[in-house]
């Protein structure tokens, strides 16, 4: 299965930038989700990768070598779009059996193949039917199995269960990494749902406006994310302005816009420079009377969403500013009410501090 | 209210349409003392009829092969040279049939063009071939019409998701496209074989001894045999519909045979060489055996506007008064035609499409829409001036617009009943839900999406109208279209130089393409942006 990179490829629409000097590399079998908002990108960067558009710039090699110059046909590269595409005068097994049989196959080779890929989505019961006589989630492992069935090494998938309901998102996206996986795949899955991402990419990509933010293991882009629109993209977090007003070793001392210093750790931070604090929901402490943590002060509930397992806090702080928190309903913690005055607190270490964008917070935020 | 609308539409339909076309021809079934036939005369008449079938098969097959490669390379070649092959693919429908049956003539024929250039060897005398190239001159155009249209509408995901799947473009293309679309070239086949099977003015004058079912008709009318006339007429009309009905009931039943792909002959197939050669051949055919040959007719006028005739021509002296006169006449009609079918076949393409009032009357009453087209258009002729001149009381002009509402009714909603059926019907559906009128929702959703195939039904509608000849001299007493009057110049009853008949012929095709090239720049380059 073949390992893809990108060499400073760009594509422009007229004027519009669709892409904009991308380089990266997927390794053999591995399955990337990449996550993007609306126009960032993320289906020009299929369409490049299955040859349905060319490049204005720069080369895209598979296993090594430029496939700039290779058609569609000739790619092995299957697209899956998002509304499958199924032909809807085959039957299924024949819509399955497609790609083989257009790749060279003998009638009785192609059938099996097709008949093993929908044993594979447990679809051969259905095998007769055509596609219109199917639901949304039948027609979508159609869709899978004939990619897999098609005998390319790559798949890429746009937005694959974007037309399914939330219920069968979450059942299908396991079973289609699982079953993906299991044919040793190379995969490229176009999402723009963060849970999804980061629940089935070995590798998250997150694209914006044609450009790469981020692109690494789902953890790292969680834990450490590489700025401020990708730790909004991928997990969210409420965002504080502040100064840096000195540095102690590995731990600096922040004061907030407002008045309200805390403590973050962090490298190579220069004095008096403009800062910004992110702060995930889980690592916001709330409690009513003690909290040992090294930045802890006083808070006023603003909201509270039930959210079954948790619940969610909005909070004003002490300098003005609102920050989520979200608690999980575990024995003995207790619940808050609107209005009620408490503690809030987080971690040293679990602060994440960014240089203050050039364009300004809100701009570096926006998803469109 | 909406149902009185579609009700309206139906009662125009049986009354305006259909009524007319098949009344005389049962009139005068009954009116007949007996339907007796010599044997000579009967076996005569089930040759010809065979003939009339085995032609309108042949051609129209013929046409589909060549029809949609043409109009393949006008949708997806880049350039806008494609616009202008576009275009000119509607010129055989602006030449009068019965020009076109003299232009065939002098190009194939053993005293023509052809013969003159490559020897009388070459020539075609009259007879089957040169009906068949005849018949395959004129229904070319509407399958590029067609096809042009169902091609720019449909959308090319499947092809996409193929080519990913690995294959070739000729392979997607055959294997996905083509059978997606298989309603749309059915529709397209029909008309072509309707066409050609009720055709009469242009046949008599390539026929020479040969008969075909409406030869068979017109030489049985010389000779005064009624009950042949009105026997033939009706196993043509009822054969006709048979055989539609067969096609269409057969075709979409058959499931597709399995799928076999040869992937290196198809990939040879895809390539740019063959691709060129292909698009090559397909112009080539287009040229000598379409457009050459419609337009062989009018090439003296090149030389009549050297020698000054033109001048004459335009400034109305002599014959020329009266020619104006009866383009402005045929220009009124066909205009007045094209609204008439817009408004009363737009709510039946609807109803055949939508299945409105039920899955039965919307079969029946696609079955009898082509009934018009599949008339020999000699017995269209006698039942259209049987009913109106039994109607009495309306003006000859209306009676003319009426008769070709008739005559040409079945192109346009054939048109749009295939080009609605291919819009999903969840997109109505939608915006009705957003509070939209039905009439709102035709506008603003239902139009927009078939703005290109209203355009192409327009086109056929109104070039039909203006070329019509034989049903129209039947019905018309004292006023004269274009073509009618142009047919007294060509067969002689007329005095004029050959010079100035081509020039006659010349301007009406000039005209007429104007008018379409006009017309299609409105429709197309249009901006679709206001909403309100």
């Amino acid at each position: 299965m073949p390992t893809v990179s990108f060499d400073n490829v760009s594509k422009k629409f007229g004027r519009v930038v669709a892409l904009e000097r991308v380089s990266f590399d997927v390794k053999d079998g591995e399955y990337v989700c990449v996550l993007g908002p609306t126009g960032s990108g993320k289906t020009t960067l299929l369409k490049l990768m299955a040859g349905l558009l060319q490049p204005d710039a720069g080369a895209i090699y598979f296993d090594g070598k430029s496939v700039n110059k290779v058609a569609a046909q000739g790619r092995n590269a299957v697209y899956v779009p998002q509304q499958y595409a199924l032909f809807p005068h085959l039957t299924v097994l024949q819509n399955v059996a497609f790609g083989p049989l257009a790749r060279g196959k003998s009638p009785s080779i192609a059938l099996e193949t097709a008949s093993k890929a929908l044993d594979l989505v447990r679809l051969s019961w259905r095998a007769q039917a055509l596609p219109n006589e199917l639901s949304g989630g039948m027609q979508q492992r159609v869709a899978l199995a004939r990619g897999l069935a098609s005998g390319a090494g790559l798949l890429l998938l746009d937005e694959p269960l974007g037309a399914l309901d939330a219920r069968l998102r979450l059942d299908l996206r396991h079973k289609l990494r699982d079953l993906v996986k299991q044919s040793g795949f190379t995969a490229v899955h176009v999402t723009h749902d963060q849970d999804e991402a980061m629940s089935v990419g070995d590798q998250i990509m997150v694209l914006r406006n044609g450009g790469i933010q981020d692109y690494g293991l789902p953890r790292r882009t969680y834990r450490r994310p590489a700025n401020i629109f990708v730790a909004n993209m991928i997990g969210g977090a409420s965002f504080l302005e502040g100064m840096v007003d000195t540095t102690v070793g590995e731990t600096a001392l922040i004061s907030l816009r407002g008045g309200l210093t805390v403590q973050a750790s962090s490298k190579n931070l220069t004095l008096t420079a403009p800062v910004i604090l992110a702060l995930r929901k889980e690592c916001i402490r709330i409690s009513r009377n003690h909290l040992e943590m090294e930045n802890v002060f006083k808070g006023e509930i603003r909201d509270v969403r039930f959210l079954g397992n948790s619940r969610e806090y909005l909070i004003r702080i002490p300098n003005g500013d609102v920050i989520a928190s979200r608690q999980f309903a575990e024995d003995g913690r207790d619940e808050f009410e609107m209005g009620e005055e408490v503690l809030v607190g987080f971690l040293e270490g679990d602060a994440m501090v960014f240089e203050y964008p050039a364009r300004g917070l809100r701009q570096e935020l926006e998803i469109a | 209210m909406t149902r009185g609308f579609y009700s309206a539409a139906i009662v125009f339909f049986i009354l305006i349409v259909i009524t007319p076309a098949v009344a005389g021809i049962v009139a005068q079934l009954i009116s007949l003392p007996s339907l007796a036939l010599s044997a000579d005369v009967a076996s005569r008449m089930r040759e010809a009829v065979a003939w009339s079938f085995v032609i309108g098969l042949v051609v129209s097959s013929l046409d589909v092969l060549a029809g949609i490669p043409l109009a393949w390379l006008i949708v997806r070649t880049q350039g806008n040279w494609t616009k202008i092959v576009d275009s000119l693919a509607d010129i055989p429908f602006v030449v009068p049939t019965v020009a076109l049956g003299f232009s065939i003539l002098e190009f194939w024929g053993p005293s023509g063009g052809v013969a003159q250039l490559f020897g009388a060897s070459n020539a075609v005398p009259p007879g089957a071939i040169l009906i068949m190239l005849l018949h395959f001159a004129f229904s070319f155009p509407v399958i590029v019409r067609v096809m042009v249209g169902e091609f720019l509408n449909y959308r090319e995901t499947y092809e996409v998701a193929a080519r990913t799947l690995g294959a070739s473009s000729f392979t997607a293309v055959r294997t996905v496209t083509m059978p997606i679309l298989r309603p749309a070239i059915l529709a397209a086949f029909l008309l072509a074989l309707a066409r050609s099977l009720s055709e009469t003015g242009a046949t008599i004058v390539v026929a020479g001894a040969f008969e075909n079912g409406t030869v068979f008709i017109s030489n049985a009318r010389s000779s005064n045999l009624t009950s042949a006339v009105v026997i033939a007429s009706l196993i043509m009309i009822v054969s006709s519909l048979v055989v539609f009905a067969l096609i269409k009931v057969f075709t979409p039943r058959v499931r597709v045979a399995p799928l076999r792909v040869w992937p290196n002959l198809e990939r040879k197939l895809s390539k740019s060489p063959v691709v060129s050669a292909r698009n090559a051949i397909s112009l080539i055919v287009f040229f000598v055996f379409v457009l050459l040959p419609c337009l062989f007719i009018a090439l003296p006028a090149v030389e009549a506007v050297a020698a000054g005739t033109a001048r004459e021509a335009i400034a109305g002296a002599g014959p020329w008064k009266a020619f104006w006169s009866s383009m402005f006449l045929s220009y009124v009609v066909a205009v007045l035609a094209t609204i008439v079918n817009i408004v009363s076949g737009l709510p039946v393409a609807i109803l055949i499409a939508r299945n409105k009032f039920g899955r039965k009357l919307a079969r029946i009453i696609d079955a009898l829409v082509d009934l018009p087209i599949i008339v020999p258009s000699l017995a269209l002729g006698v039942s259209l001036s049987f009913f109106w001149r039994n109607m009495g009381a309306l003006p000859e002009f209306w009676v003319i617009v009426l008769a070709h509402t008739t005559i040409t009714y079945s192109y346009f909603v054939r048109t749009m009943a295939a080009s609605i059926q291919g819009i999903a019907p969840e997109l109505e559906d939608a915006a009705t839900t957003l509070g939209a009128m039905p009439l709102r929702v035709f506008r603003k959703v239902t139009l927009p999406l078939t703005k290109y195939s209203l355009l192409s039904g327009a086109i056929l509608v109104f070039t039909r109208s203006v070329d019509e000849t034989g049903a129209t001299s039947a019905v018309a007493v004292t006023l004269k279209t274009a073509p009618i009057l142009l047919v007294s110049w060509i067969r002689g009853t007329v005095p004029v130089t050959p010079a100035e008949r081509a020039l006659g012929v010349g301007f009406l095709v000039a005209t007429s393409f104007l008018a379409l090239v006009m017309l299609r720049l409105i429709a197309i380059r249009q901006p679709a942006r206001k909403v309100a």
